[in-house]
């Protein structure tokens, strides 16, 4: 599984980041997290509210910080 | 409105303290109690309010209103835009290249990017708390004023070629839209409380303590002599200070409202607010991200000019509105 965290940088996204680790920690799942923080390549998900999540190369939230409660079910 | 609260301070400083209220030092520690859970109770109301509506305007929904609209109407209506959308500095560039992708105008486009910082919520809230209400709607009307005024006058200037190439690059698929039920805006209203208090606590104490001595010690004629509104060059230094100075605007409130009832011009103190909120070091360097180095200096010198003269026309108006 691939996923991507879409943001500057700023204290949001490192705190998805930090979600997606505990969400995938609980399901015992693996994936290649990788945080995008170029603005066009971020731009080019089409989405304007940061921190964006994209798993497998699907859009599945934006600007929102998910609990990893709510991560969990988006991994499969 | 806090009748109750200044009688419970009174009554902590009086018997608590065991100090007289009307002293140098009872003064201060009033100030700042009273102050502190005004400004919290208000904040947090406000902030809870705005941000339940604000989850029907994301920044998609912004664009797409925006595009049925020209001329200044348009201006107008992204400047009042600017007040609803969820907006952080870290989303400025991203809102930015959508606007400019879709083709709205660079004009709405910084309309939109000058009254959003100068006008929210957590603003609107202390503004309420320290002055009253006719103060706080006329800093959110002359807010909403500066970004109409400096966003049609970049658009004057026909700076499209300033703005970096890769921006106006079409992008293929439709934009990812955050579908949100009432449960969802209710946590989506309770988080930004918490981000905005966990944000600001510590800008706010500090400005609540200078403020608390400036109430019990600055010197009163000092103070109106030079920075009060009879001074011509208070509101332009006013605003030179505020540019470079990045705190977070909301502590600096009970800074200017120790100065103003010290006799500082409430122009003179509200440009300094301004200026601190709309234009930042960091801001820039953000923008610098997607435009050159000449809009930025228009949008800079733009923005500036016009709280600068938003400063003299409140202390020229302040004695009416304090009435």
């Amino acid at each position: 599984m691939d996923i991507k965290i879409l943001g500057s940088g700023c204290p949001k996204c490192k705190k998805l980041e930090a979600n997606v680790n505990e969400a995938l920690k609980n399901t015992g799942k693996t994936a290649v997290v990788e945080h995008v923080t170029e603005y066009a390549d971020i731009a080019s998900y089409n989405i304007m509210s940061t921190p964006g999540l994209v798993v497998d190369g699907k859009v599945v939230s934006a600007g929102k910080v998910l609990k990893p409660k709510a991560i969990e079910p988006l991994l499969n | 409105m806090f009748g109750w609260l200044n009688y419970l301070v009174t009554l902590l400083v009086e018997k608590g303290f065991k100090m007289d209220v009307e002293s140098a030092w009872g003064s201060s520690i009033h100030f700042f109690f009273y102050d502190t859970v005004k400004i919290i109770i208000l904040l947090g109301l406000m902030v809870f309010a705005i941000s339940y509506i604000r989850s029907y305007f994301p920044p998609e929904r912004t664009k797409k209103i925006l595009g049925k609209f020209s001329g200044i109407t348009g201006n107008i209506i992204a400047s009042l835009l600017g007040i609803v959308t969820p907006f952080c500095s870290c989303s400025s560039v991203p809102i930015f290249i959508g606007f400019v992708e879709s083709g709205i105008p660079l004009s709405f486009t910084f309309s939109f990017l000058i009254t959003s910082p100068i006008v929210n919520e957590a603003a609107f809230a202390v503004l309420l708390a320290s002055f009253g209400w006719k103060i706080a709607v006329v800093y959110v009307i002359t807010g909403v004023i500066v970004g109409i005024v400096g966003g049609i006058i970049i658009g004057k200037l026909h700076l499209e070629k300033e703005v970096e190439e890769y921006v106006y690059e079409k992008r293929n698929g439709t934009d990812y839209v955050q579908e949100m039920d009432a449960k969802d805006r209710l946590e989506f209203a309770w988080d930004n409380v918490k981000d905005i208090i966990h944000r600001v606590w510590l800008f706010l104490l500090i400005g609540i303590g200078i403020g608390a001595l400036i109430h019990g010690y600055a010197p009163a004629e000092l103070l109106s002599k030079y920075a009060g509104p009879d001074n011509p060059f208070a509101v332009l230094f006013a605003v030179i200070v505020g540019v470079p100075l990045y705190s977070n605007a909301l502590g600096t409130i009970p800074i200017a409202e120790a100065l103003i009832a010290k006799g500082v011009g409430i122009g003179t103190a509200l440009s300094f607010m301004m200026a601190t909120t709309a234009l930042s070091l960091p801001e820039m360097i953000l923008l610098r991200k997607v435009i050159k180095p000449k809009l930025i200096a228009a949008f800079l010198i733009i923005t500036a000019i016009a709280i600068v003269i938003v400063g003299y026309l409140f202390n020229i108006w302040a004695p009416f509105l304090m009435a």
